[in-house]
């Protein structure tokens, strides 16, 4: 009897090739399409991804009002670079300066002369006149910064 | 017979020809209508539907005149409602629709989540829903700044300061969202895109798929019903259901013309990156009951902070919201599930308490 069928290692070899033929026409298709997918994917994604803005680099601001304008017991907002401060003249008459975002979620903080206190409206949360947070949801206190007073003019400066 | 009476027949033929009306006809005799005692919130979506029909109309109508910058846009929208004709009455309509317009997909929500309508087979329903309202929210927040006024400035610093706090990928979500690091009239163009292109795009697929789906599955009897026997009878779509609906849609735009004009749309004082954030400050009425959880939440939650464990916590409830047709195994096998039944019941008593405390809690003290 003539044996027609192709020996065992013809027929695995056939199918090894045959599987290899596939697996390369699905690798061609599904990394084409993967690259072309991720050719406009990723300059999309890159493009929503606003630039690096320089920032202000500048570590003080004189701010726009003298020491007399500020009563005790009164607070005012002023321009740190792009950012918001708060200059706050305690009962006393002490001159301090935070960071006017709340450490919460950001919002611009303001003295509230009935408590004593810096306030933020948003969620209610409040800081002592050392930037503490001491009541509502605030997790950490507020930047401190230096301030100084030379004759008319406020200098307000980071870090100290 | 009218002399027009003949074109009209002939232009019928003409699209039958074409379009093949009779098939658009046998589709519309197809569907019906259970009737039951529920029937009536069957009627919430399309209220939806119309509402959104109505945003689309207005949003267009205020393209005309809003120039999406920080140094433009309040002055565009005071433009428009102090000296465009009937400018005010466009604007009004479409922020009181677009409140109505979440009122009534949150009673849909409500509606459908009572009333078990998400068993299987209608899961794709649920998810598209729930998409959509995530979406509508979506619309809510982006559209509050746009008239860039204090009160939307800080809601949007709020908003995307949430954003931020989640964990790894917050810095980077806060930035995409701001298109920096601080809200300014970068974030106005960035939430005016998603305004009037993206969410529009994405909101009508998602709309084509539940629409499809109801078309397709027909509307859900309620298994309290189904156990006692099913719906007694139904009622045709066409007409007699759609002729309901066009009653409570002119219903809804006589009650959003007398809003507007007795209770015009607001625009307040201009947006001041350097000014306090006014006393009273509030988001809009939908995010309320989640903006008065954050405020009764401490510093610190077991060391980690507050927010963070509120912002985690909302999450992992719009995911359980979300998923609840697979959660809840009893309604899928025609069983009773008096636990999802409750668990509605909590989510709705939480939201009409937390949002009541936020109108009525002192926000000083």
């Amino acid at each position: 009897m003539v044996e027609n069928r192709p020996a065992p290692e013809t027929s695995r070899r056939r199918f090894i090739d045959w599987l290899l033929s596939r697996t390369l026409t699905t690798w061609l298709l599904s990394t084409s399409v993967g690259g072309l997918l991720l050719a406009i994917l990723y300059p999309a994604g890159r493009y929503l991804v606003p630039p690096q803005a320089v920032e202000s680099t500048s570590a003080s601001v004189t701010v726009p009002f003298t020491p007399e304008d500020l009563e005790p017991n009164t607070g005012e907002i002023f321009r740190f670079g792009s950012r918001a401060g708060i200059l706050v003249r305690t009962p006393t008459g002490e001159l301090r300066a935070f960071s006017a975002a709340c450490t919460h979620l950001g919002c611009i903080v303001q003295y509230r002369p009935d408590v004593g206190h810096i306030w933020c409206a948003c969620h209610n949360g409040h800081f002592d006149l050392n930037g503490r947070n001491i009541q509502g949801p605030p997790p950490a206190p507020l930047e401190t910064y230096a301030v100084n007073v030379r004759g008319d003019q406020i200098v307000v400066s980071k870090g100290s | 017979m009218a002399w027009w009476a003949g074109w009209m027949a002939r232009g019928a033929t003409w699209l039958d020809q074409r379009v093949g009306l009779a098939g658009v006809m046998m589709l519309a005799k197809k569907k019906d209508v259970p009737v039951h005692r529920h029937t009536i919130w069957y009627y919430l979506g399309g209220m939806t539907l119309f509402l959104f029909v109505v945003q689309i109309t207005t949003g267009m109508l205020l393209l005309f005149y809003y120039r999406p910058s920080a140094e433009e846009a309040y002055e565009s929208v005071q433009f428009l409602m102090a000296t465009v004709q009937f400018g005010w009455l466009v604007r009004s309509i479409h922020s009181w629709s677009a409140n109505l317009m979440i009122l009534t997909a949150f009673l849909h929500l409500f509606s459908v989540l009572l009333m078990k309508a998400y068993r299987p087979p209608r899961e794709l329903t649920w998810f598209s829903g729930i998409g959509l309202l995530g979406l509508s929210m979506a619309f809510g927040f982006t559209g509050y700044l746009l008239p860039w006024n204090e009160l939307a400035y800080f809601a949007t610093r709020v908003g995307t300061e949430i954003v931020g706090a989640v964990p790894f990928v917050g810095d980077f979500l806060l930035r995409v969202a701001r298109g920096g690091d601080d809200v300014t009239g970068a974030t106005l163009t960035r939430f005016y895109a998603f305004h009037v292109a993206v969410l529009p795009g994405v909101a009508f697929l998602f709309l084509g798929l539940h629409l499809f789906l109801v078309q397709k599955q027909g509307m859900s009897v309620p298994p309290s019903i189904e156990r006692g026997g099913g719906a007694n009878r139904v009622m045709p779509f066409f007409p007699d259901f759609l002729l309901r609906d066009l009653v409570g849609w002119l219903t809804a735009l006589a009650v959003l013309a007398a809003l507007a004009a007795f209770l015009p749309a607001e625009l307040g004082d201009k947006a001041d990156p350097f000014a306090p954030a006014p006393a009273g400050i509030k988001p809009e009425w939908y995010f309320m009951f989640m903006f008065q959880t954050l405020k009764y939440l401490p510093g610190h939650i077991l060391g980690i902070e507050g927010e963070i464990v509120g912002i985690l916590g909302f999450g992992l409830a719009g995911a359980l919201l979300l998923l609840i047709p697979i959660l809840d195994r009893h309604t899928a096998r025609g069983q009773p599930s008096k636990l999802f039944t409750w668990i509605g019941v909590g989510v709705i008593a939480y939201m009409i308490v937390l949002t009541y405390l936020g109108y009525t809690a002192s926000p000083t003290q």
